[in-house]
């Protein structure tokens, strides 16, 4: 086991059990997704980064369960979750089209020591789509700690508009890379090693989330431009190119 | 039973027996799930040790290991973020063979694999030999790409996959278990799918 994998956080991350929440509130600032704002008995502080799981039960008893990262910061009274809707998947489509404030959803967490920042170290963001989530915790929670100076946030996604979150990341200086639609002189493209060299530096730690695919690439453009693996923790969503 | 959750039916899909509760089958995908940007390892510099509580400490290279009897796996693999891949092949050599020329003491009962990246998984050593665990090197006839943890990983297809190191380096073995790499993350010591024992606790 090396320092790199996590020795500093490992035992300090909070966990918790199965939970009842009730949703205290239901947004749709982006299409094809929904913001949750819920309200968990008991809830246990979690540190930015980590996850919740959602569990769903069906009359019959049949169950479906998925894994939510956070996005509220750990002084927030409710826990805020981030859903994009896949258009065929289980439990996206019921949190998305179904949930209405006052249900109440069986969640476990938090869970992960990993994908943790402990708001003290500086800190490399780097997001596809919906893999901002998690830095959103991360950014809140540099607000209230009065430390944004520490985090630096790249983020891939394929319109502004699809963006969840655009605003509070625009506002805290993020570099948005758009991949179908130009952006002021800059035409549509990918996040490049070009967009990562001014912001990077030694002694962050890189946190790299979003598909599947999208972890791949970026994690190969750090390690090409130098940034030793052995900083760099990524965080995959789910299967078929969307972790764990 | 838990409450139901109002308005929810669920999209079950046709089931394959094959299939633990919760998983369903990717079909001819195979996702990647890794905590860490993925190594480009040589084979040439690639090696397999195996020490700890063990009478021979042993090293096999990639060649020495590939002159070892070669095995093979067919069947299913599960990963604890709910997908499964039915009807893979995976060939290398069995944990089995590398145990019998290292010869584990009498206090050993537990295995630690340890990958190149320094990641961990920690295994009983009841669930690593009796044909239950191998070293692959090859996925369906063609060399296992880096992504899925080539030149080497650990297969252990009965627990779930994260038990089954990419770019395994070491197996050592302990007299007491100790958590590996997402074990002390919250994840289940033993992981056994068809149990559902994803976290801690369960
Ligand atoms: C640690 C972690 C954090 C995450 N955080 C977030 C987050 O903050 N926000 C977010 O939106 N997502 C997040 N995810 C992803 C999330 O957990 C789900 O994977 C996602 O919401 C899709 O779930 P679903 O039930 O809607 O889709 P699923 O029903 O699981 O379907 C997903 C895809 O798999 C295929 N599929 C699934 N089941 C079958 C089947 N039986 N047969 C054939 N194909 C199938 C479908 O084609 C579909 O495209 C996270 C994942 C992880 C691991």
């Amino acid at each position: 086991m090396t320092e790199a994998l996590g020795a500093d956080v490992v035992g300090a991350a909070p966990s918790g059990g199965w939970r009842s929440a009730v949703v205290a509130g239901v947004r749709r600032p982006v299409p094809r997704s929904v913001q949750l704002r819920l309200d968990v008995e008991d809830r246990v502080d979690h540190l930015p980064g980590q996850h919740y799981v959602v569990r769903l039960t069906a009359p019959d008893g049949y169950t479906a369960q998925r894994s939510y990262s956070i996005a509220s910061a750990p002084g927030d009274p409710l826990l805020e979750l981030f859903v994009e809707r896949l258009d065929d998947g289980e439990v996206s489509t019921h949190l998305a089209d179904v949930v209405e404030p006052g249900d109440v959803l069986e969640v476990r967490g938090p869970i992960g020591g990993w994908f943790v920042w402990d708001g003290e170290s500086p800190a490399l963001l780097l997001a596809g789509g919906s893999g901002v989530v998690p830095f959103v915790s991360m950014l809140r929670t540099a607000r209230a700690l009065r430390r944004t100076d520490l985090l630096r946030i790249a983020v891939s996604v394929r319109t502004l508009e699809q963006l969840p979150y655009a605003d509070e990341l625009l506002q805290a200086g993020a570099l948005v890379v758009t991949t179908r639609e130009a952006r002021g002189i800059r035409p549509a493209g990918r996040l490049t090693g070009a967009d990562l060299v001014p912001l990077w530096e030694p002694g962050q730690t890189v946190y790299v989330c979003g598909s599947g695919g999208f972890a791949e690439s970026a994690t190969g453009l750090l390690v090409e431009l130098g940034v030793p693996p052995s900083v760099i923790r990524v965080e995959r969503f789910g299967p078929s190119g969307a972790p764990v | 039973m838990p409450t139901p959750t109002r308005g929810f039916l669920g999209r079950r899909r046709e089931r394959d027996p094959r299939l633990p509760p919760g998983q369903y089958d990717v079909g001819g995908d195979w996702p990647v799930l890794t905590a860490e940007p993925t190594p480009r390892i040589a084979p040439e510099t690639w090696s397999i040790t195996v020490d700890g509580l063990v009478e021979q400490p042993t090293t096999w290279s990639w060649d020495e290991a590939h002159r070892l009897p070669p095995s093979e796996y067919r069947g299913d693999i599960h990963c604890v973020t709910t997908w499964s891949k039915l009807d893979t092949r995976f060939s290398g050599v069995s944990v089995d063979t590398l145990l019998e020329a290292a010869r584990p003491t009498a206090e050993a009962h537990f295995v630690m694999a340890t990958s190149r990246t320094g990641y961990t998984a920690n295994l009983p050593l009841a669930d690593v030999t009796g044909g239950k665990a191998w070293l692959v090197w090859d996925f369906d006839g063609r060399p296992l790409t880096p992504e899925h943890g080539g030149p080497v990983r650990l297969l252990v297809p009965h627990l779930y996959f994260w038990k089954s190191a990419k770019w395994v380096s070491r197996l050592t073995l302990l007299t007491r278990d100790q958590p590996g790499f997402w074990e002390q993350n919250g994840y289940h010591d033993r992981g056994d799918p068809w149990r559902q024992q994803r976290y801690q606790g369960d």
